[in-house]
């Protein structure tokens, strides 16, 4: 007989041992999936996660993908560890993209080492202006901030189509929707010649250098750790909450508007009006599935980025749809969900008795 | 003896090309990428209707959808073009800066871009269709069934390609009708039903009784059968979505080009070239006409197909005035493809302005 029992406390080994179930999990129904449709559940699988990155162009690929949803997910980690549900973090990235492509198209076709920085500060406080109001709005006003920050998301999309279909629009261009490329003192540099890994990596990694020493030695990781747990204890022990939850939006924007930079001044060069496939949105997977922790979200930034080229491939080599990708994010997500249930109740086998 | 032996080296020579050029004449691989699903019943299911045609032929093909214009389309361009693909298709305007930059670095594999301006590199040739032509058939269409001589019309957004369809549209509607009244509601998408819907739903509420659209969503055609109001397919001939409500559908047929341009790779006759087809090439076809249209104007219609076709009629024949009452076009000329390529005003019967 089987029988479940709740567990005194949650079980800290097993809080990081339920991602890896996750994966597993989403490995062996994905592999189900694949033969349900047809496929050779194991060919499959090759095509989908290890063919993308068996070389040097497809690793390198790899680290591109997987760069603006690190960046965006650790942002993340300090809204959600401090109890502050940020949903918006593809407005944050679309808004710090619209203004730092902005400052490019200023300095088009100029010359100069002052250029690179400044459009990169001026996607982080874009970022950082557009994750003020759902913060603001909160402190003061008590708005719930998934909505705020949700509905914001679609506001920032249509600035960014106003922009580029009409006033930013490419003077050359016959009014398609996009604008002049950045010339290349505005865009980052690229790390090897023939492959498009960028500089936009060393903000990723800066970011969760960053994140780790303040979410474990700093005073203000501990007091975001202890919101987070109890929101009543945090105000009983006398911490500033107004200003903490501005604070973990406004970082948390900048890091989604470097994403934003780093998508438009990278591998894309202007601005148009699809400059991100969801990361905003698929960032949230990654931040749970690396367990708020900055090591966890790096392992789980390459995991989903993993998804998005694998489906690629293995539509090219083996015809299967492309948005089996999208299938097994949602399914990592939904396993992670489904395991996080192990945290707090244990599974006792007893032996049936006559 | 030498001349035998040159000449039979000399002949086995051309021999042993000729079988080469065979065999990979055979082996010509054509990729296709596309924004949507293959399932939209529009832009991309056209697309992918082009594709089967080109197996068809005895070519092997691979697809891959809703590659999105991010940063994403150069990876999955990069990626066809290394795993053995001659020819690949980019069927979405977003695609025209990766397709350059790739096709930079494969000066082997031949690129075809849809809808696009830029050619860049030896191997890329871009080609779109003469969709204004069907438009004209369409503005006849709703300048004669109209009652309430108010026309509603959804359109994405404002380039060159759109504003060239309702100024074709809006000048036969006009040619049939000259009370006609040409409404516009931008959706500022090319797929997204539920916007679709609310646009004609808009526009059936301003009184327009028959709505044309350039958008690819079966959205619109089934909130006019909704409303009892006519409406035109787009892309694919959506009259099994609304029977009633469509009178004919503007199609986009592919295949043909598609075939000759596989052909030619296969030949090693492949060019660059700037490729603008209409009705007389077919790729621009208009799907059967309702039998709900009077007997008189279904003829009227085939004789202005015909006429289109064989460039007796051009959609843009002046005097062409913009809503200022300017000459566009002067008596007895035709709009030029420059002009056409490039045109941003609305003429005149269009009502509001052009969204900046």
């Amino acid at each position: 007989m089987i029988k479940i029992v709740k567990r005194d406390q949650p079980s800290r080994a097993i809080f990081f041992f339920t991602p890896v179930l996750a994966i597993f999990l989403t490995l062996v129904a994905g592999g189900l999936i694949f033969f349900i449709l047809g496929f050779k559940p194991f060919e499959a699988l090759k095509f989908f996660f290890i063919v993308p990155i068996a070389d040097k162009y497809g690793f390198s690929e790899l680290l591109l993908k997987a760069t603006p949803l690190c960046l965006i997910a650790i942002g993340l980690s300090f809204c959600f560890k401090s109890n502050n549900w940020n949903i918006g973090a593809e407005g944050q990235l679309t808004f710090g993209a619209i203004v730092s492509g902005g400052v490019a198209l200023l300095f088009y076709e100029q010359e100069g080492f002052y250029i690179l920085p400044i459009v990169i500060l001026a996607g982080a406080i874009g970022g950082m202006l557009y994750a003020s109001i759902p913060a603001i709005l909160k402190t003061y006003f008590n708005t719930n901030e998934i909505l705020v920050s949700l509905m914001l998301v679609y506001v920032s999309k249509l600035i960014l189509d106003y922009l580029v279909v009409g006033p930013w629009s490419n003077p050359e261009g016959f009014n398609f929707p996009e604008t002049r490329q950045f010339s290349d003192s505005a865009k980052l540099p690229i790390l090897f010649e023939g492959l498009r890994i960028h500089a936009g990596i060393f903000l990723a990694l800066a970011a969760v250098v960053i994140s780790w020493f303040v979410f474990y030695k700093t005073y203000l990781g501990f007091q975001m750790k202890v919101s987070g747990f109890s929101l009543k204890t945090a105000r009983y022990a006398g911490y500033k909450g107004k200003k903490m939850i501005i604070l973990v939006f406004l970082i948390s924007g900048a890091c989604a508007g470097l994403a934003g930079v780093g998508e438009i001044t990278g591998p894309i060069g202007q601005l148009h009006r699809e400059i991100s496939p969801d990361y905003g949105f698929t960032a949230i997977i990654v931040a749970f599935l690396g367990r708020l922790h900055p090591v966890g979200i790096i392992f789980a930034s390459l995991v989903v980025a993993i998804t998005y080229l694998g489906a690629e491939t293995a539509q090219i080599f083996m015809q299967i749809p492309k948005y089996t990708g999208q299938v097994f994010q949602g399914m990592i997500l939904f396993f992670l969900l489904a395991s996080d249930y192990l945290l707090f109740f244990k599974i006792k086998f007893i032996g049936s008795k006559k | 003896m030498h001349k035998f032996l040159i000449r039979s080296f000399v002949s086995s020579l051309v021999l042993l090309f000729t079988f080469t050029v065979a065999a990979v004449a055979k082996d010509v691989k054509a990729a296709f990428v596309y924004i949507g699903p293959t399932g939209d019943h529009g832009w991309t299911y056209q697309h992918d209707v082009g594709r089967k045609a080109v197996e068809a032929a005895g070519f092997k093909t691979t697809y891959v959808e809703g590659v999105p214009e991010s940063a994403d389309a150069e990876r999955v361009l990069r990626q066809l073009a290394n795993s053995g693909h001659d020819v690949i298709f980019t069927t979405s305007f977003g695609y025209m800066n990766p397709t350059n930059k790739v096709a930079k670095e494969f000066p082997n594999v031949k690129f075809e871009h849809a809808t696009g301006y830029k050619r860049e590199h030896p191997n890329v040739s871009t080609y779109a269709a003469r969709f204004y032509e069907g438009r004209t058939i369409l503005g006849t269409i709703a300048g004669t069934m109209t009652k309430s001589n108010v026309i509603g019309y959804v359109a994405s957004f404002p380039i060159p390609e759109v504003i060239r369809g309702i100024n074709s549209f809006t000048l036969a509607a006009q040619k049939v009708n000259p009370n006609i009244k040409t409404k516009i509601v931008w959706a500022f998408t090319w797929y997204d039903p539920g916007k679709e819907a609310e646009a004609a739903k808009a526009l059936i509420d301003q009184g327009a009784d028959v709505i044309a659209q350039h958008t690819d969503s079966t959205a619109i055609v089934q909130m006019a059968e909704k409303a009892g109001v006519y409406a035109f397919g787009q892309a694919s001939d959506m009259d099994k979505f609304a029977p009633k409500a469509v009178l004919t559908s503007v199609e986009n047929n592919w295949g043909p080009y598609y075939v000759d341009r596989v052909k030619a790779v296969a030949n090693g006759t492949w060019s660059q070239k700037d490729t603008w087809h209409g009705i007389g090439d077919g790729m621009v076809v208009i799907s059967d006409l309702d039998s709900q249209m009077p007997a008189d104007l279904r003829s009227k219609v085939k004789k202005l197909q015909a006429d289109l076709a064989s460039g007796k009629v051009h959609s843009f024949t002046g005097p062409i005035y913009d809503q200022k009452g300017n000459l566009m076009v002067a008596e007895g000329k035709t709009a030029d493809d420059g002009m056409l390529a490039g045109m941003m005003t609305y003429v005149k019967g269009v009502e509001g302005d052009i969204p900046k």
